[in-house]
């Protein structure tokens, strides 16, 4: 009896940790310090903070979330090997076999794109023939295509210091790089969803999104060339940089998310897909745990922005057009989780509002961009 | 609660208003956008700078307002939820719960509610235990409580954060203004010369203001921009700018602006000297200098000024200074240069298709020309020749209002990569002394054999003619010509002949030109090129509007940094507000407060569970079931 009863009570998360767990955050620790050892001498203590900072939160993360141990150490090991092809020269990206059709930056970056095409189509013949196998199969493909995306960005990041090592930065720093930031988080967003709701069926509902923007990294590229390397205006080399645009695509991309699941909510409210696709409690369920924690980043995304500008425009807020549509968007969904939240509204008008929202988003995330002009200039189509 | 919903959306929409019109242009502008009527209607509902507006004011002020009566009204209540276990809670209520079950007890009571304690205090919940009247005992617990400090938390934030904001905004300034303290100065005088009502005292609680330094310069006072005019801030310190630089990536992109800055404190009787860049700034005595822009702070500029419409071949010296102005000619014919800017560095991209990588062309000169009735040109001329589809031109830009995109002049360079020979070209072509003798080398060549005299006279007079038309209008002035005096069926052959005869008189006066300046003749094909360029050339030069070209010959740079000086004392309000703020929406978000009362009833040896959330949803659905199920187990059966 004293048994069943201490198997079922919750155990703190540090006795729950499997042997797999500590190895890997023992990994990551042992690549922070040799990391440390290697270049510590080149950081200051910011830097430091973040080293270790990093295998903390990602230990965490992984202990949190398993799926996500696997894809660290992957794109660990693949980064480095990629990296370790390139022996110091841009060159070599062309040259070596491995990098020009599979690891280097560009070619990773393609095969992300490649992959979440086949993971969408996949996902959708896995909801009309209501096979779980092609399901898993779906999932599989959209880890591969996190993997590739991470890998690019991994690589390209190095690939900046071989430009010139004063041109060097983080490529999260345009346009082409922040769209592949969102394919990335809005991905890794749903797979989470995926594996805790235990459903396949929304797989074909978000990757929509995603391909969209896949679609347009695509024009970008060969129409506009944009994935070429140019050095970071002086406005942009920053700290902030590092914390404020990440957190803000985690927003976008739970926003989008929170979208796509509302479209899938409308149409199973009017009896379409309605057997193939969870029920309209668990729609609406993924539907407001993607608007809860994309409007907590959205608002770290926000403040650390101000705590920026504040340094660099000499002003936390100066209504420039960014700024403001930044706080459209917080507004519109700190609106619907009022409704929600506090006046306990459900259904179809918040699925509606969900989808709309998707419009100011995007118009924060591109059209200010296009059509406005203001300080956030660079990133201009 | 709607009507919170309804401000959100409020606030929302009037901030989309500011985005869409461009803010703080200068008037002009808007004029020119809206004409007249418009223009005042929108300026008075202050829409050129709608978010120091007073009505946007008004929709802040009324927002913490409403958020502060909210927290008053619902904070007791919360914080009473906070602390309360709801013990006093009877069978009857509980049995109405939408989530509850009730359990036959398999052994003793007092065994039954030691488990259920430990069942509570190992999920977190807290618990306090009753025994009623009739002899049941309640435990009633709780976990989760801190969501509602979320509710005060985030409500809180918005206060103070828009409290911050309004205090670094500029309210303080607008009440003066409304009782008549200031007034905007609009007129474009020096500091020392503006009245006491236009300035503000180094006292100032907080203000937003731009500074431009030329290098070597130094200030004291900061320009405040508001609306149609500004406002003078005092400094309680001088600022001094030693040196202004940008450093460039090898690619040519800028890389860094740094500005070396002495601050003077005669207070303190104190001098340091502190480099500021972008992401950088310098914060002393509260106030915060930011490296914000940067001009040209008065750069000497000496010039070659071609006289372009006659037959001079030399070029006159001249010499400017950026910020002023210049009057060339007298009388009627004055023209006043006013320089604008000088730029060292242009990154352009001028490959044909775009794709190519922008580089460094080298400085230009931006200058307006203004004739005696005031109407004015802007010009911006490059000092090095530009490659232009694969051969090198002498560029300059021309624009008759602000909002056009200028149309260029392409001038040729010659072989040696000067201006000289398209110059020398152009005397000749416009010097009417040389028109007989350019005739008479030409119909040497047409006319083969001493043939008739009176053909050959004919012949000579029509290329005079020609040449006459040609510098008095370029191409232009041909066609008119042809318009007039030939039927329309022949004068596309008339054309051809004519411009055949312009470019063998061309190519006979860019001879002339060679022997008057004493080079040689080399015929190839960049000759050729370069002839049929000249003579676009020449021909675009009455659409260029100016009787000169002003070659930049040599230049002193001088810059000036354009600073910005921040005092804001709300940054920390708003910053404690930002992370209230975010624990507060965490906590809301991620904190699940839920109640669970289980009533132990020793006379039936039961207990009824039950079990409620402030916000029903999946999750809570989802707990209740799994707790069920394991107090089921624990409860019920009997091993």
């Amino acid at each position: 009896m004293k048994s069943t009863i201490a198997l079922d009570n919750p155990e703190p998360i540090f006795k729950r940790l499997s042997w797999q767990d500590w190895l890997y955050a023992t990994l990551l620790m042992a690549g922070a310090v040799f990391a440390y050892q290697q270049y510590g001498s080149y950081m200051n203590d910011y830097e430091t903070g973040f080293l270790f900072g990093a295998a903390i939160v990602f230990s965490w993360l992984g202990w949190y979330w398993k799926p996500v141990r696997l894809l660290i150490v992957g794109v660990a090991v693949t980064s480095v090997f990629a990296i370790s092809l390139y022996g110091g020269s841009q060159a070599r990206a062309e040259e070596v076999f491995l990098l020009k059709f599979l690891i280097s930056s560009q070619s990773a970056i393609m095969w992300m794109n490649v992959m979440f095409m086949l993971a969408m189509l996949t996902y959708w013949l896995a909801l009309f023939s209501r096979s779980a196998f092609a399901g898993r199969v779906a999932s599989s493909f959209t880890w591969v295509a996190v993997l590739m995306g991470l890998v690019g960005l991994m690589v390209r990041w190095y690939e900046t210091y071989l430009v010139a090592p004063d041109v060097g930065y983080i490529p999260i720093s345009n346009l082409y790089e922040v769209f592949i930031l969102f394919c990335l988080i809005t991905a890794l967003l749903y797979l989470y969803y995926e594996d805790r709701y235990e459903t396949h069926q929304l797989g074909g509902f978000v990757l929509l999104i995603i391909n969209a923007a896949v679609g347009f990294i695509l024009w970008y590229t060969f129409d506009r060339q944009a994935h070429v390397i140019q050095p970071l205006v002086p406005a942009l080399q920053s700290y902030w940089m590092k914390v404020h645009v990440p957190a803000n695509f985690i927003g976008y991309g739970s926003f989008s998310l929170a979208a796509m699941v509302a479209a899938a909510y409308l149409l199973v409210n009017r009896g379409i897909l309605a057997s193939r696709v969870p029920s309209l409690e668990v729609l609406d369920d993924v539907m407001y745990k993607a608007i809860a924690i994309g409007f907590a980043f959205f608002t770290i995304a926000t403040i650390l922005g101000a705590m920026w500008a504040a340094e660099a425009w000499g002003g936390y807020w100066s209504w420039d057009p960014k700024e403001t549509w930044a706080l459209i968007v917080w507004l519109n969904y700190a609106a619907w989780l009022h409704l929600r939240l506090v006046k306990g509204l459900r259904g179809p008008v918040l699925a509606w509002w969900a989808l709309v929202g998707l419009l100011v988003t995007t118009f924060a995330f591109l059209g200010v961009n296009m059509f406005l002009s203001g300080l956030h200039s660079y990133g201009e189509l | 609660m709607r009507f919170a919903v309804s401000m959100l959306t409020i606030v929302g929409i009037a901030s989309v208003i500011g985005t869409v019109l461009k803010q703080n242009e200068p008037y002009p502008n808007y004029m020119v956008q809206f004409g007249q009527f418009w223009f005042e209607f929108f300026e008075r509902l202050g829409l050129y700078d709608v978010y120091h507006s007073i009505w946007f004011l008004v929709i802040l002020l009324f927002l913490v307002i409403s958020t502060s009566l909210c927290i008053y009204r619902n904070s007791p209540l919360m914080l009473r939820e906070l602390r309360a276990f709801r013990e006093n809670a009877t069978e009857k209520s509980l049995r109405s719960f939408s989530h509850q079950n009730e359990y036959t007890l398999a052994s003793g009571t007092d065994e039954a509610e030691a488990r259920l304690a430990k069942f509570l205090s190992a999920r977190g919940f807290r618990s306090k235990q009753v025994t009623h009247q009739d002899g049941s005992r309640l435990i009633a617990a709780k976990a989760g409580s801190y969501q509602r400090l979320g509710y005060i938390f985030t409500h809180s934030a918005i206060v103070i954060i828009c409290v911050g904001g309004l205090l670094d905004g500029n309210v303080p300034l607008k009440v003066q203004e409304m009782l008549g303290q200031k007034k905007i100065e609009t007129l474009d005088i020096p500091p020392s010369q503006v009245p006491d009502e236009s300035r503000l005292s180094s006292r100032n609680l907080s203000f937003r203001g731009n500074m431009s330094l030329p290098e070597g310069g130094q200030a004291n006072v900061a320009y405040l921009r508001v609306r149609d005019g500004y406002l003078v801030q005092e400094l309680p310190f001088t600022v001094e700018l030693k040196d202004f630089r940008i450093e460039h990536y090898a690619t040519g992109q800028p890389k860094s602006f740094e500005s070396d800055l002495v601050i003077i404190d005669r207070q303190l009787n104190k001098t340091f000297q502190h480099t500021i860049k972008v992401n950088h700034p310098l914060t002393y005595k509260g106030i915060t200098i930011y490296q914000s822009d940067f001009q040209d702070g008065g750069s000497q500029l000496s010039f070659n000024a071609w006289h372009l419409l006659n037959n001079q071949a030399k070029p006159t010296p001249l010499n400017g200074t950026v910020f002023q102005d210049l009057t060339v000619d007298e009388g009627e014919n004055a023209l006043k240069v006013e320089f604008n800017d000088f730029r060292l560095f242009n990154i352009l991209n001028l490959s044909p298709d775009g794709k190519g990588k922008p580089r460094n062309v080298g400085p230009s000169v931006t200058f307006k020309v203004r004739d005696a009735a005031g109407q004015a040109r802007e010009y911006t001329n490059y000092m090095q020749p530009l490659r232009l589809d694969g051969r090198a031109y002498f560029v300059s830009g021309m624009r008759a209002t602000q909002q056009e995109d200028f149309k260029y002049l392409r001038i040729p360079a010659d072989a040696d990569f000067g201006i000289e020979g398209f110059m020398a070209l152009r005397a000749v072509m416009f010097d009417e002394q040389a028109y007989s003798e350019i005739a008479r080398q030409l119909a040497g060549q047409a006319l083969s054999s001493p043939s008739d005299t009176e053909i050959r006279k004919n012949f000579e007079r029509s290329v005079v003619r020609l040449l006459e038309l040609f510098s008095k209008g370029g191409y232009t002035a041909i066609a008119a010509e042809i318009e007039q005096t030939i039927p329309e069926a022949e004068r596309e052959k008339a054309a051809q002949t004519y411009i055949k005869i312009i470019h063998a008189a061309a190519f006979e006066a860019y001879k002339m030109s060679l022997e008057r300046t004493g080079k040689k003749l080399v015929l190839d094909e960049s000759a050729e090129v370069f002839m049929r360029d000249s003579l676009n050339a020449l021909s675009d030069l009455f659409f260029y509007e100016a009787p000169f070209y002003l070659q930049l010959a040599s230049f002193e740079h001088r810059e000036a940094s354009g600073l910005q000086l921040t005092r804001s004392p709300g940054k920390n309000l708003v910053y404690f507000g930002s992370l209230l703020l975010v624990l507060g929406i965490f906590a809301m978000i991620y904190i699940r407060e839920r109640r669970i009362w289980l009533l132990i009833k020793p006379n039936e040896r039961k207990v009824l569970f039950a079990m409620s959330a402030n916000r029903k949803n999946r999750d809570f659905d989802l707990e209740f079931e799994k707790y069920a199920q394991h107090l089921h187990g624990m409860l019920e059966s009997r091993n």
